[in-house]
């Protein structure tokens, strides 16, 4: 098929493995911040391939997984309002709460329904003009550009009963906050390629200037990766530290204006709460105060009970990458995609759903 | 019944309206002297070992291209009888009807499980039809039960893997279930993909007669072909290899399932059947599939290489190797 296969191409492969072996001379760990990466990663063996040395590491780049237990638990809560159409992308379904989990909420006869798009979310709401519709909105810089589009739309169009919960997350200030903590050494940044193509590489930039670690946007094919991985290590042996991007085919540099725009017109930056980092100045996104009367978290009075993760649970460790799955005691024992204890197991794009799947 | 535009409940109480939808309708359909002869229960005669199976359709939407429920019930048993070795010989079929489904509708799923009964050589011998309200079920809901006779010697099961034997594919895999997928428009994606819904007693017929040392046959339905080889190889106790490049997955389906992120390899398929046979009988079996219709597209998919902890292993693109589980949940399209 063009366009992917040869993104796939056995030579080309062998080329950049060859390339990648001759520049691998340090331990050198990189992580990769996208869980499409992630899986990209397990699902064709690219770990199983690359030298001892180059240790890829997975970072907090799956949004589900990020979303903090309490900001679950609300959404929760939110569900089982009388009169309330939960409107989510499939991967929230499952992810465990304090007490109980959407989906089974669901079959205890909550009215949650998974949508593709947030414009079906908004359809729903237009149709059922008696019931209050909430969209959950959990996302990155990729997904938070058409909700900000249905949320202008809603307001534009006086659907009063169209709110959104907001859980949205930036990637660069998580970035930050791994080198900050200085948990584990990083050595550079597979940047995430969809993320890229709306905010382009200026974020990077700052944090290659700043703490001195090589950025570089990359595909998900697997040549995509192992070239992002070849010029990783050029950097680090040129002694050079800049954002670059691989993922030339999608991503500008100044990324995409016009999605840039509707984001700063709909939300700013807030501090956001992240599972395993904690609180986070001003990496999430929050409805403007025009928006409000859409503001899920604002319209509805929402209490819960103190929220707690799973004991045991390295959910946070994991997606900071200071531990690996197999490190957790839960892991493939106890907890399963079937029975997940912590969300990185439930998501298709869990660190620890891809180990599951793939790398038992 | 010229005059009815929908079903009632009426049609499901067993009086009046239930009689004619079984005398226009259903018994001319599928007539044949066991079901005429109208008894509350089929007398059939069956000589020697029986294979005996049984399967639910909820298929939504019930019209597909490539195929319909009426269709999907009677190749779905048919299937399940062959691929055990068995000739399919009488089927039943139970429907429950949504009060309000078109009566063209139910005209079309009948006239479509008759065609489908007179191509696999069965004779639907008995059934029923309840009708229940408004929202009870989805449209039709379809259960068939089949029997079928399975030939001396026949000793075909999910426990007969073994270390050298070739796993054959009789063609593309992933048609079906993105067909749905597609129809159901949730996606708003526009493809040209049919359902490989079929009946596989003829291809299984002719592969059975290229070799006698078939060990284990399989079709590859909910769960796709990840799923089924893990179920053999657990069934076995074996390690099942598979190479990536030689999955047949036709160019719009691989399109399909890269748009949405989700794997062919776990996506149901109605009209395959996975093949277990020493790699000496390979070829004249891959010779035998590519001689019926059926089987066109067969080939060699992968191996099983050892008696050992169960375990499918998948030979990625790139040359790496990888676990290759069973789907869990349900696949869902990428949002990002």
């Amino acid at each position: 098929m063009k366009y992917i296969d040869e993104f796939r191409d056995r030579t080309i492969v062998k080329g950049l493995m060859a390339e990648i072996g001759a520049l691998a001379k340090l331990k050198t760990n990189l992580m990769e911040v996208c869980g499409t990466h992630t899986m990209a990663i397990f699902r064709s063996g690219i770990k199983q391939l690359l030298p001892a040395k180059i240790n890829l590491i997975s970072g907090p780049g799956c949004p589900v997984c990020v979303t903090a237990q309490a900001d679950i638990d609300r959404m929760l809560t939110l569900a089982k309002l009388p009169g309330v159409i939960i409107t989510t992308f499939g991967d929230m379904l499952k992810v465990p709460g304090t007490q109980s989990s959407l989906e089974k909420e669901r079959a205890a006869g909550c009215d949650i329904r998974v949508v593709y798009s947030p414009l079906d979310a908004l359809e729903i709401a237009r149709q059922e003009r008696s019931r209050e519709v909430i969209f959950l909105a959990v996302g990155f810089e990729t997904t938070a550009p058409a909700i900000a589009s249905v949320t202008s739309d809603a307001r534009a169009g006086r659907i009063k009963n169209f709110s959104v919960y907001c859980c949205h997350k930036l990637i660069p200030p998580a970035m930050a906050a791994l080198l900050e903590a200085k948990e584990i050494r990083i050595h550079g940044f597979i940047c995430p390629g969809h993320v890229s193509t709306i905010i382009g590489t200026r974020p990077y930039a700052l944090i290659a200037e700043e703490f001195r670690i090589p950025c570089v946007v990359s595909g998900f094919e697997p040549t995509d990766i192992l070239e992002s991985i070849r010029m990783l290590l050029q950097q680090i042996r040129q002694k050079r530290a800049d954002a670059e991007i691989q993922y030339r085919r999608a991503v500008r540099p100044e990324g995409n204006l016009s999605a840039q725009q509707a984001l700063s017109d709909v939300f700013m930056p807030s501090d956001a709460d992240w599972r395993g980092l904690g609180v986070i100045p001003k990496s999430g996104l929050k409805l403007r105060e025009q928006y409000q009367a859409h503001d899920a978290e604002i319209k509805f009075d929402i209490k819960v009970e103190e929220s707690f993760e799973a004991k045991q649970c390295l959910c946070g460790q994991v997606l900071r990458g200071v531990k690996n799955p197999s490190q957790c005691r839960l892991f493939a024992t106890v907890c399963t995609p079937e029975q997940p204890y912590g969300p990185c197991m439930v998501s298709t794009e869990g660190t620890c759903a891809a180990w599951y799947k793939y790398h038992r | 019944m010229k005059n009815d535009k929908r079903i009632l409940l009426a049609h499901g109480s067993g009086g009046k309206l239930t009689h004619r939808l079984l005398t226009e309708l259903v018994f001319p359909s599928f007539s044949n002297p066991i079901l005429d002869a109208a008894e509350d229960a089929a007398i059939c005669r069956l000589p020697g070992k029986v294979a005996f199976t049984t399967d639910s359709f909820v298929v939504q939407p019930i019209f597909f291209p490539g195929g319909d429920i009426g269709k999907l019930s009677v190749c779905g048993t048919v299937n399940d009888l062959a691929v055990m070795g068995a000739t399919p010989r009488f089927l039943t079929a139970a429907c429950i009807v949504e009060e309000g489904l078109e009566i063209t509708a139910l005209e079309k799923i009948i006239a479509s499980m008759a065609r489908a009964a007179v191509d696999a050589g069965v004779a639907i011998v008995g059934g029923d039809l309840k009708v229940v309200e408004k929202n009870a079920c989805d449209r039709i809901f379809i259960t068939t039960t089949g029997i079928g006779i399975i030939p001396q010697k026949i000793k075909i099961s999910a426990a007969n893997a073994r270390p050298g034997d070739v796993i054959l594919v009789n063609g593309f895999i992933g048609e079906h279930g993105c067909a749905v997928m597609a129809s159901r428009q949730d996606y708003g994606l526009k493809t040209s993909i049919t359902s490989d819904c079929a009946s596989l007693n003829g291809l299984i017929s002719a592969i059975l007669a290229a070799s006698k040392d078939v060990h284990v046959m399989r079709d590859p339905t909910r769960g796709g072909v990840a799923t089924t080889l893990n179920e053999i190889a657990s069934a076995s106790g074996v390690e099942i290899l598979v190479e990536e490049k030689s999955l047949p997955v036709p160019e719009a389906v691989r399109g399909f399932c890269e748009l949405l992120g989700i794997d062919p390899l776990y996506i149901a398929n109605e009209g395959k059947v996975l093949v277990f046979a020493p790699e000496k009988d390979g070829p004249e079996i891959l010779r035998a599939m590519k001689r019926h219709p059926l089987g066109k597209h067969a080939c060699a998919i992968g191996r099983v290489i050892a008696k050992a902890d169960p375990q499918v292993l998948l030979q990625t693109c790139i040359g790496s190797t990888r676990i290759l589980d069973m789907l869990t949940g349900e696949q869902l399209p990428r949002i990002c």
